[in-house]
């Protein structure tokens, strides 16, 4: 367009380093500020990495989910979220109504205390797992197989109609009711702090100043979250129905014509993907014990854009990008201000999709056939 | 100049069914009640058209639309809440100004730009930044130095005749703010992949609510008052000017998708590769169908602002940020006609009908008939309600479709099918 | 097709007119208006608030109506949001002719109905809205239509303040609040003027926002400041999700809140310790409140909270209100709502130049799962 040459100046702005120096800028400006608040108090600084792990490991489980429907299906499924709100309440009765969590004490009543709660834990986990994998293949055979060959962006406005169901649905008053109900755990809360060796905190007395405190309830999220990470990975990896999901993410009509059964891998991926969600919301409800029938949308939220930093698509970009959102958000809550979490949050997201623009993990969008 | 039939006819329902609201209302016919849902169905007509032109046309998955509604709804309170409250065009003053020179920065810095072929997008968008920054700062001064002289020329017009100026100049400039916020945020952000892009928008979204909820705190609007809500806006959106600015943007966006940038923008959404095969510069048309498109969303928020006097940050909460996808998709994708309508059919079954209709004790029940409503419709008519209709006037004109003749022709376009099936 | 469109149209248009039309018969009920958030992000308090105010009118009913006319309540949804605050309140002004409105909850729905209601010369009592614009115009005159019948944040913040100060020996206090909700922000801004004026420190201040429920991140601060008391003063959700973090976190500084934690709901075994300022005590004697609590546990089954006894005690202000009046003109309500002094379960009450209630306040504490009565302040 310009024959002139190029002036000196012109040269000097050509060159990729004026965004990436931008960039590295605001990165400085934030470690700057960030790293000088948490020089003043390190062990405050430690406790916060705590929490935000305690965070990031639940949403790494919603994650999950989103990122696995994505990866097969290309659907963005927001009402993953409210089938996480579902596992939560399933749990909430199967504990408090019926008391799930005590059958081994009633069955086998030897039992070691230990022993006892440890199965009657997994057992409310289990269940709700399970009731999470009924209701999203329902959904799916209901709501989105109709929809396979329809522009993705029904599928889209569809995802989005079952959540406003789920959700005001359950707001009704003979289902989950409007309330906030405060949620039973199916086991004591136990805290420790840390200051020369683990101590034993007592509810109601004051841990020594500098100690970092944890609780169970971390150790109980980061040991399921593990075992289900590594079982998911097992599946995708190891198992015949593992190597269908791939092929069926990789190139539908081909998989099809290789005499996979697309639907039925679909179908199975929804439900694995809730029913990480399921898991996640009986963690989630133990950590942080409210459940209330919108209590899905803003941890949907944040697992989503987790998936999306990660590389949606990738599992191991789910996980990490998850735990990266944990970190952000109990550090900008920390150290930069709690209402403006959700915007740094997204600052992040935003910051890494520009120079990578698929994520973390992500692949480069290949141009499919 | 011969009119021809159809473009008369369209004009003749249009205006006819506009005046004819406004008859309704002037006689009192019209409750407030149905005046109200009919204008917020204007508004959101203009948002959804704009999310169309983005979405529909150019093929941009964005949840952005919401966020600039956002600012322009605020600027545009902001400005005549000033006027009416503080007895002073400075919002009016500096708000101008600023729009002004950070426009005429974006035109300069867009040449060094394309001087400079070959700069990433990133490094361009940190330039922008900086022009930006020094644009506004001087906008600013400038804004403050004219307050005296335009509030004195504005106080010699009569007060009604003057807030009705001040009213118009503050919904453009909060369109026009909202334009230049988004030109400034689409310059890395479209080169993103569609889904990403979706994402980043939504972020946007949410970032404007959040900085709006500390609008009084962070941002230094002591008047907005952050959460608790901005009051003492005037409320002079009538009728006639929503429907006005929606004649304007109907207009503005048919003569767009009737020009060779509109095919061009349609080109894009059709085959990107193809587009650039073509000579069409692909990042051009994407960053005007986005900025045109928010231009719309700032100009219909500033009218959203001054219907009921009231703002809080919670309306443009990023659930809600859905609505306008939903009346796009429901009134069909690529069509202006269809958005139109499902835009006031939205507004007044949801709020209106639904409203009436519902018995007593089931007034919740309106949140499980809409989902169960959108599900169904989506099911039944994946296309939306009017698929691609289009009044004869809004129609484009394309070239007619290659009809094969001979059996060589017909063998080749099957071929040319199968090859590209699969899409 | 613009045939189908232009059929379409003018249908929904005649539609409207007939809906319109048909909407204005001669009212031989009293018709009263109850708009609260039933659905939307608090419904559980639109539940409360029309439930108490339905009961109201329901006593009222059996006493045999007002001006010996039968009430007639017409429940809208009004989602605790701007629009369809304001669309609830155009139509049952419009559509259902109302004359008189109860609600909304919060005061993002309630200042946009509370112009409307002015513009239109309908009376409006919101029952628990806080925010001072509910019933002062932006130029600092009142709305001659619209009342309140809950505290404003001042009086709360310094009754909270000062029992900090004088009766819990409080020198550091940490403030928690949600910079979104104005309800908390405007009581946590009085406390912090208050408690500061009264020689008080404020030794930490941390948000939050109304959709968090992990408060770890600033609970780790308000552990490392280690206050003598911690001001949170938020809904009880709000409330049990911090408590019960707080507890694991090893502080023991006892909690402090507004009218806002009074609620069945409220975990008390977490808030265990915890003080806070409310209208009136379940234990106190007045039969008023006795007999309130009675007929709404027979009622519904549960005892009520503050957003439902308030809705209770605004509904009879403004029923009273009418009775005393002798009429059911709005200009004529008005004026008898603006001098009455009316005997409510939340105390006397009269009302201030700006239609604020001027009615004392009790401080409650948590203790052994007990909701315990400590002492009165009058304004």
């Amino acid at each position: 367009m310009n024959a002139q040459p190029p002036t000196l100046l012109e040269r000097i702005l050509k060159g990729k380093w004026i965004g990436k120096g931008f960039l590295l800028l605001v990165g400085l400006v934030v470690v700057w500020w960030v790293g000088g608040k948490a020089l003043q108090s390190p062990s405050l600084f430690l406790q916060q990495i705590i929490n935000g792990i305690q965070l990031g490991f639940v949403y790494a489980l919603i994650a999950l989910g989103y990122t696995m429907v994505y990866g097969i299906v290309r659907l963005i499924n927001f009402a993953h979220g409210d089938v996480f709100m579902f596992g939560a309440f399933v749990s909430y009765f199967s504990v408090g109504l019926f008391q799930l969590h005590l059958w081994p004490v009633r069955v086998f009543p030897g039992l070691s205390p230990t022993a006892a709660i440890i199965l009657g834990t997994v057992s409310v986990i289990l269940l709700s797992m399970v009731s999470c994998a009924i209701l999203a293949i329902t959904i799916e055979r209901i709501a989105y197989k109709p929809l396979r060959d329809a522009p993705r962006i029904s599928a889209l406005i569809t995802a989005i109609g079952v959540s406003f169901f789920l959700e005001y649905f359950g707001a009704l008053p003979f289902v989950f009711t409007p309330n906030f109900i405060t949620y039973k755990r199916p086991f004591e809360i136990v805290t420790w702090y840390v200051k020369d060796g683990i101590h034993r905190l007592e509810i109601g007395t004051e841990a020594p100043p500098g100690s970092v405190i944890f609780s169970n309830v971390l150790i109980i999220i980061i040991i399921v979250s593990l075992i289900l990470l590594v079982g998911l990975n097992y599946i995708v990896r190891r198992t015949k129905i593992g190597k269908a999901m791939r092929a069926t993410a990789y190139d539908k009509p081909t998989s099809r014509l290789m005499g996979i059964n697309v639907d039925g891998v679909i179908s199975t991926t929804f439900a694995i993907g809730a029913s990480l969600a399921g898991a996640a919301g009986v963690l989630y409800a133990t950590a942080y014990p409210q459940v209330v029938f919108w209590m899905g949308i803003i941890p949907g939220l944040k697992a989503f854009v987790a998936a999306v930093l990660g590389g949606i698509g990738s599992i191991p970009g789910a996980f990490v990008g998850a735990l990266i959102m944990g970190q952000a958000e109990v550090i900008s809550a920390g150290y930069i201000s709690t209402p403006m979490r959700d915007a740094v949050a997204f600052t992040i997201l935003i910051l890494v999709l520009l120079i990578r623009p698929t994520g973390i993990f992500g692949e480069p969008e290949r141009e499919k056939a | 100049m011969r009119i021809d039939r159809h473009t008369l006819g369209f004009w003749v329902v249009l205006l006819g069914l506009i005046i004819l609201v406004q008859v309704l209302v002037s006689l009192g016919i019209l409750s407030p009640f149905w005046e109200t849902l009919l204008k917020i169905g204007a508004v959101m007509a203009i948002v959804s058209l704009g999310l169309n032109l983005i979405y529909g046309f150019n093929g941009q998955f964005s949840l952005g639309q919401w966020g600039f509604y956002a600012i322009g709804a605020y600027a545009a309170a902001d400005v005549t809440y000033r006027w009416t409250q503080m007895n002073n065009a400075s919002g009016l003053t500096v708000l101008f100004a600023a729009v002004a020179l950070v426009g005429v920065a974006f035109f300069l810095t867009a040449k060094l730009v394309a001087r400079l072929r070959g700069i990433d997008p990133l490094s361009a968008f940190a330039l922008y930044i900086v022009a930006t920054l020094i644009a506004a700062v001087i906008g600013v001064q400038i804004g403050i130095a004219l307050i005296a002289p335009v509030t004195q020329l504005l106080a010699t017009l009569p007060p009604g005749l003057a807030l009705q100026i001040v009213y118009l100049i503050a919904v453009l400039l909060g369109g026009c703010l909202a334009a230049e916020v988004s030109y400034l945020f689409g310059l890395p952000v479209l080169t993103l992949g569609s889904d990403y892009f979706g994402i980043a928008t939504l972020g946007f979204t949410i970032i404007v609510k959040v900085l709006l909820d500390n609008s009084d705190t962070l941002l230094g609007f002591e008047e907005m008052k952050g959460a608790r809500g901005m009051v003492g806006i005037p409320k002079t959106t009538s009728w006639f000017w929503v429907a006005l600015f929606l004649v304007i943007v109907i207009v503005l966006l048919r003569n767009l998708l009737h020009s060779s940038h509109g095919r061009a923008i349609v080109s894009v959404r059709e085959d990107e590769i193809a587009a650039k095969a073509m000579g069409i510069d692909v990042g051009q048309q994407k960053t005007l169908a986005f900025v045109l498109g928010s231009l719309f969303a700032g100009l219909a928020g500033g009218l959203y602002a001054h219907i009921n006097g009231f703002l809080h940050p919670n309306t443009f909460n990023f659930i809600r940020s859905f609505d306008p996808m939903i009346i796009v998709v429901f009134g069909g994708l690529g069509s202006v006609s269809g958005t139109i309508i499902a835009a006031f059919t939205w507004a007044l079954v949801l709020e209106g009908f639904l409203r009436i209709l519902l018995p007593t004790g089931f007034e919740t029940w309106r949140f499980v008939v809409y989902p169960l409503f959108l599900l169904v419709m989506m099911l039944l008519r994946p296309q939306g309600l009017f698929g691609g209709f289009e009044f004869p006037y809004l129609r484009p004109v394309l070239p007619r479709p290659y009809v094969p003749e001979t059996e060589e022709q017909v063998a080749l376009v099957h071929a040319v099918e199968e090859a590209t099936e699969g899409d | 097709m613009s045939k189908k469109f232009f059929a379409l149209a003018s249908l929904l248009i005649i539609l409207s007119l007939t809906l319109g039309a048909c909407a204005q018969p001669r009212p031989a009920t009293l018709k009263i208006a109850i708009l609260a958030p039933l659905s939307g992000a608090v419904p559980t308090f639109g539940v409360s608030t029309r439930d108490g105010a339905l009961l109201a009118i329901k006593e009222w009913n059996a006493k045999g109506g007002v001006l010996g006319r039968q009430i007639e309540a017409i429940v809208e949804d009004s989602q605790c949001e701007a629009d369809p605050a304001v669309n609830a309140a155009n139509k049952v002004i419009n559509q259902d002719g109302v004359k008189f409105i109860v609600g909304e909850v919060c005061s993002k729905a309630s200042i946009p109905v509370s112009e409307i209601a002015e513009e239109k010369g309908v009376v409006q009592i919101s029952p628990t809205s806080t925010n001072p614009n509910v019933t002062v115009k932006a130029d600092g005159t009142t709305k001659q239509y619209v009342f309140r019948a809950c505290f404003i944040d001042p009086f709360q913040g310094l009754v909270g303040a000062s029992f900090a100060i004088n009766e819990l020996g409080a020198k550091t206090a940490f403030i928690l609040l949600d910079q979104g909700n104005d309800y908390v922000r405007g009581l946590a801004e009085n406390f912090e003027q208050a408690f500061v004026e009264k020689g008080g420190q404020i030794v930490g201040k941390e948000t939050y926002t109304s959709s968090d429920t992990d408060f770890s991140a600033i609970l780790a601060k308000v552990a490392e400041a280690k206050p003598d008391i911690v001001y949170l003063p938020d809904y009880y959700n709000i409330v049990n999700l911090v408590t019960a973090q707080a507890k694991e976190k090893g502080i023991t500084a006892p909690f402090l809140g507004g009218d806002g934690w009074d609620s069945a709901d409220l975990d008390r075994a977490a808030a265990d310790g915890g003080y806070f300022t409310n209208h009136y005590s379940e234990q106190d004697t007045r039969p008023i409140v006795q007999q309130w609590v009675k007929n709404y546990q027979a009622e519904y089954g549960s005892v009520p909270d503050a957003l439902a006894t308030l809705a209770y005690d605004a509904t009879n202000l403004l029923l009273a209100a009418i009775q005393n009046a002798g009429t059911d003109d709005p200009a004529k309500v008005k004026d008898a709502m603006a001098a009455i002094k009316w005997e409510a379960v939340s105390g006397t009450i009269t009302f201030d130049q700006y239609h604020n209630p001027i009615k004392p306040a009790v401080i409650l504490q948590v203790k052994d799962g007990q909701i315990r009565y400590v002492t009165t302040v009058a304004p």
